[in-house]
């Protein structure tokens, strides 16, 4: 458990690290260290610079702005699991940070470098997909927002440039009438998820369903959201047979992940049993 | 004051629990260096050079090694196998591999460096030329016609085949049966995980020549034992082996691996301090595992449904060599124990030993006894389906009775106690089982998704195995008897010696209760030493829940002995005759005249002044014995899981666990307790998650904590624990052993609960580990939802 040898740099400010990622040809940025380190610790990645951000001031920190919230890439796993603002204005992600790996990680692990680092088993990106959050990210050409959904491009795989710092992640406020749930199935071993599925429910002025997302982690490379979904259950009046049927109808994962856990057939199944289980606990928080 | 019996807290946990206890990586020596050890990438091949100058020439190293710097030393260079069947291959394991790499982490060159760092770098530089050859890691393949051989003098990769019991009584029981019940199972391969890992520290002393060794050990004079007679050939009044805090080891630190033998002999090259100390990844593939057998069982049933004969065929996996004590455990260790509590006449086992391409297999937690008991168990549920009855009145009509013992298994066992319905009953009457059985079947009539299983294992272990004849007859290189030094101070305080090894037991804190009982003097003027050759005298170490059965019996025999001589020196200075004295609370009187005594110190002081002294009687006071067991101890219990499986996940979850044993007399219950909840995880964790997965590349898939699934506390139930006690007939204490109970009776008692719970959809076994995945797919595969 000991890494190969690298440089390591602390920057002062995000303008500085920019510099250094830019001066330094494969490096990597370091912010809670848990996911990067044990993979140097094991040698799986071996970059010839470490660039620490975890002292930057200007990346921490939860601010309500308007119908958002934006939270530091540096902000830990821990305090968005016990913000006030997080448990008012976006219960799921709240909920979902709390579930990550145990108390140590926790306090370490930050959201920014959890997403950059895009493990599919990770807690954090079907949530941030299913309430429609988007990534601020900063280079030496500037500033540049993606949405989370348009982020994860591949297996361990970001929207991420060469040179860029992911500086924020804003989640809408899912407000009055929404209600939102993550389960996951978890690893017997690790923890991560086996399949995680983050589930939001609005509901119009009548009961019946204004808007529903419904998003995956750990059945595919990248959070994996059923397509027509949302459509299908809008207008409902989200009865359990009825989200029973549209999650069995609209469930068809391209390619499914598998290995000596669970098999692609097995995964498949745990998103029909865990997405209709994630709705119906959205719809009943949402309810009231 | 009596103190056994007595929950008293261990002495050993503030030490521990504020992180001063030290433990062998914890240990640092003038000029020490850092030994890494290159490992093969490969299960199978062949080496055709290793060039080692890039390592050497790195800025730290002080030293680089392969298999044949050792051999050209003249040692014998080779860790041993110390237990012997007549016909087993004892093939060659050099401390480095030569020629040959047999398993994925097979040592092939050593990196001594300055620095922990420098070493782990250099080692990336030893450049070795592998020729890959075909791996086999399945121990039934590994048996197959045409399998790669592992070694070229083991044909078909049998390191032994070995039988017990009658087959032509059995083929008559079989012949003459009204009902049979059959089964083919697996029992998984697991990895030990202490929580440390495993670790040395080698120095030399130039002037006396003497080398030191402390290290992570069960047995620190066994470790000296093997390395003086093979590995680096060091005589044994030259070679002190040291087993500091030692951080668990479930089997895994009884046995003599390559490494230590390396560090050690790093240090006799370099004349410098030399640590190892394993990552969490080298231990997983280098640790011997536990387990591994592939089965074929059938059971045979008279009109009543009594059981009248079994027959067993277990492959069982050795692994790339014959680990210390691997060829015993399927054997002796295993066949010997398949009667199980019940009164079977005709028993025949034949085991097939198998070398693969993996790490090496030898005892693990429980050691062949939780194969048997699962092999027994799961088959008497199938005979007791077979004859229609519940499992329990199976189980019922087929114990051995309260008074049939001793009782003569047909597998060279004579257990010497037992009432094994009465643990039955304690564990029913616990568990409320007329009513767990009628909510299961409200549960299964109202089509309750969470399905609802019940599960038995009433199982026996052998315990402190012994006697030395009867162990060196069967193959055994070692006796396995104990020692115990009671050294009592001028002041009356006291130091004991023994041999037993603890690491985690408590056995500071169980000893200790036994000497203040014994000599009436408080826990606290008591002192346990263990676990070093320099200080103790030589013993056998613990593992196979032995130390208070056989360490413990060392002590109480020293501890007569220390009271006989105090007696004497008591009735001098009373002018009694020593017969006529007693030694009772803390004092040595005369019997029938409580008020003519003289005070435990007082005698103690005059065996140092030795002033007013019996004639002919020797100063001091201090006693040595060695105790050799006259049997095994037979611990058993009942033990009932209740399982809920969620359907549609088929995620097993385990409401509840009801454990009664019966491990003879109890010296400290908390400790009881503790040793049957770690148990109980352990075994739980075999039958739901824990599993060693080699790919068909022989990769080990399980490597890190991340694949290898350990039993995590928020997954198990609150115990619900019960005991009954029949204390050991032959031992001084009455007691039995309790290390091992929870791992042998669990995995059986949580599969047959998962299996009954999935009754209604025809199935009537399944493989650990039951995961969710594969329950799922018992469900699905049957028609669930």
């Amino acid at each position: 458990m000991f890494p190969a040898n690298f440089d390591y740099f602390r920057a002062g400010s995000l303008d500085e690290a920019i510099a250094l990622l830019r001066e330094h040809d494969d490096s990597k940025v370091l912010a809670g260290g848990h996911s990067l380190v044990p993979m140097m610790k094991l040698r799986l990645a071996q970059p010839a610079a470490v660039i620490d951000v975890g002292r930057i001031a200007e990346l921490k920190g939860i601010h309500a702005d308007g119908d958002s919230l934006r939270i530091g890439a540096l902000t830990t796993h821990a305090e968005i699991a016990s913000s006030n603002q997080v448990g008012r204005h976006c219960p799921v992600l709240a909920k979902a940070a709390s579930q990550i790996g145990d108390p140590q990680v926790r306090n370490k692990g930050t959201i920014g470098g959890n997403i950059a680092h895009a493990d599919p088993a990770s807690d954090l990106p079907a949530v941030l997909c299913a309430v429609g959050a988007t990534v601020h990210v900063r280079g030496s050409g500037g500033e540049r927002s993606v949405a989370a959904s348009e982020f994860f491009v591949g297996l361990l795989e970001t929207d991420l440039g060469e040179g860029e710092i992911l500086t924020a992640i804003e989640v809408p406020v899912l407000g009055a009438g929404s209600g939102s749930a993550y389960l996951k199935f978890e690893h017997p071993a690790s923890g991560y998820a086996v399949c995680g599925a983050a589930a939001v429910v609005k509901l119009d002025g009548a009961g019946n369903c204004a808007d529903a997302a419904l998003c995956f982690n750990g059945v595919a490379a990248t959070p994996y959201t059923p397509d027509g979904l949302g459509g299908a259950l809008r207008g409902s009046n989200l009865s359990d047979a009825t989200i029973d049927a549209e999650v069995d109808a609209a469930i068809a994962i391209d390619d499914p992940l598998s290995d000596i856990h669970a098999s692609a057939v097995y995964r498949e199944s745990l998103a029909h049993t865990f997405g209709k289980r994630a709705l119906k606990a959205a719809r009943d928080r949402a309810r009231g | 004051m009596s103190f056994i019996g007595t929950s008293v807290k261990r002495r050993e946990d503030p030490t521990l629990v504020t992180g001063k206890g030290k433990y062998t990586d914890d240990l640092t020596l003038p000029g020490m260096t850092y030994a890494v050890i290159v490992r093969s990438p490969y299960a199978h091949a062949k080496i055709n050079s290793i060039d080692t100058s890039a390592a050497a020439a790195h800025p730290g190293v002080v030293a680089v090694f392969t298999g044949k710097d050792i051999q050209a030393s003249g040692v014998g260079g080779v860790v041993p196998v110390g237990w012997l069947h007549p016909d087993l291959k004892q093939v060659p394991h050099p401390i480095l591999a030569i020629d040959t790499v047999r398993h994925v982490g097979d040592g092939v060159a050593v990196v001594v460096a300055e620095d922990r760092y420098g070493a782990r770098d250099a080692a990336d530089l030893v450049d070795v030329d592998y020729e890959p050859l075909d791996p086999v890691t399945d121990v039934v393949a590994a048996l197959e016609d045409g399998a790669p051989l592992v070694h070229q003098d083991a044909p078909g990769n049998l390191a032994f085949d070995w039988n017990l019991g009658d087959t032509e009584a059995v083929d008559a029981a079989f012949a003459r049966a009204h009902r049979t019940a059959s089964v083919d199972l697996r029992n998984n391969r697991l990895i030990p995980h202490a929580v440390e890992p495993r670790a040395c520290l080698a120095s030399v002393d130039e002037a006396s020549g003497e080398v030191t060794l402390r290290m992570t050990s069960q047995n620190p004079h066994l470790h000296r034992l093997l390395m003086s007679l093979a590995s680096i050939n060091v005589p044994e009044h030259k070679l002190r082996v040291i087993a500091p805090e030692v951080g668990g080891g479930f089997g895994s630190k009884i046995h003599h691996y390559p490494d230590e033998a390396i560090t050690a002999w790093c240090a006799m090259q370099i004349h410098r301090p030399v640590k190892w100390t394993a990552t969490r990844s080298e231990t997983n593939q280098t640790d011997a595992h536990g387990r591994d057998h592939a089965s074929h069982a059938e059971i045979a049933l008279d009109a009543d449904a009594k059981i009248i004969g079994l027959r067993v065929v277990t492959k069982a996996a050795m692994g790339a060599y014959l680990s210390t004590f691997a060829p015993s455990v399927p054997t002796y260790l295993y066949g010997t124990l398949l009667s199980g509590q019940y009164d079977i006449p005709a028993i025949h086992v034949r085991t097939l030993g198998a070398f693969t391409h993996t790490a090496p297999v030898d005892a693990y937690r429980g050691a062949g006894r939780p194969e048997a008991t699962f092999v027994i168990e799961r088959i008497v549920d199938l005979a007791a389906d077979a004859a229609g009855l519940d499992p329990a009145e199976f189980r019922r009509r087929n114990f051995i009775a309260p008074d049939q013992f001793p009782y003569q298994t047909q597998v060279a066992l004579e257990y010497d106690s037992g009432n094994y319905e009465g643990a039955m009953a304690k564990a029913l009457e616990i568990a409320g089982y007329d009513e767990l059985r009628a909510e299961q079947a409200r549960r299964r009539e109202a089509g309750d998704k969470k399905l609802m299983g019940i599960g038995f294992s009433s199982f026996i272990e052998a315990c402190g195995i012994a006697p030395s004849a009867v162990v060196g007859s069967l193959g055994a290189q070692a006796g396995l008897w104990e020692s115990a030094k009671v050294r009592v101070h001028p002041t009356g305080s006291v130091t004991v010696y023994t041999g037993s090894s603890a690491h985690g037991q408590g056995h500071e804190t169980t000893f200790s209760q036994v000497v203040a009982d014994h000599l009436g003097v408080p826990m606290e003027q008591v002192e346990i030493v263990h676990g070093d050759t320099g200080q103790v005298p030589f013993g056998m170490g613990t593992y196979g829940s032995r130390s208070a059965a056989v360490g413990g019996s060392a002590l109480v025999k020293s501890l007569d002995k220390i009271v006989a001589k105090g007696s004497k020196i008591a009735a001098h200075m009373l002018e009694a005759a020593a017969e006529d004295v007693e030694f009772a609370d803390g004092q040595f009187q005369v019997k029938g005249v409580p008020s003519k005594n003289v005070a435990w110190g007082d005698v103690v002081l005059q065996a140092y002044l030795a002033h007013n002294y019996p004639e002919g009687l020797e100063p001091g006071l201090e006693e040595t014995s060695f105790y050799d067991p006259a049997n095994f101890t037979y611990p058993f219990g009942t033990h009932i899981a209740v399982v809920e499986i969620d359907s549609e996940t088929g995620e097993v979850d385990v409401a509840r666990y009801i454990s009664v044993d019966d491990v003879g007399n109890e010296i400290n219950p908390m400790i009881v307790a503790g040793q049957v909840h770690g148990g109980l995880a352990q075994g739980i964790g075999q039958a739901l998650w824990e599993n060693a997965v080699y790919d068909e590349g022989g990769q080990l898939v399980t490597s890190t904590m991340l694949d290898y699934a350990l039993p995590r506390a928020h997954r198990l139930p609150s115990f619900e624990l019960g005991r009954t006690v029949t204390p050991c007939p032959h031992n001084p204490l009455g007691v039995k052993g309790v290390g091992e109970a929870g791992t042998i009776a669990s995995p059986a008692a949580i599969t047959n609960a998962v299996v009954d719970a999935l009754k209604p959809y025809g199935v009537t076994h399944m493989d650990m580990p039951l995961t969710s995945e594969k329950v799922w797919a018992a469900i699905h595969e049957n028609g669930g939802s």
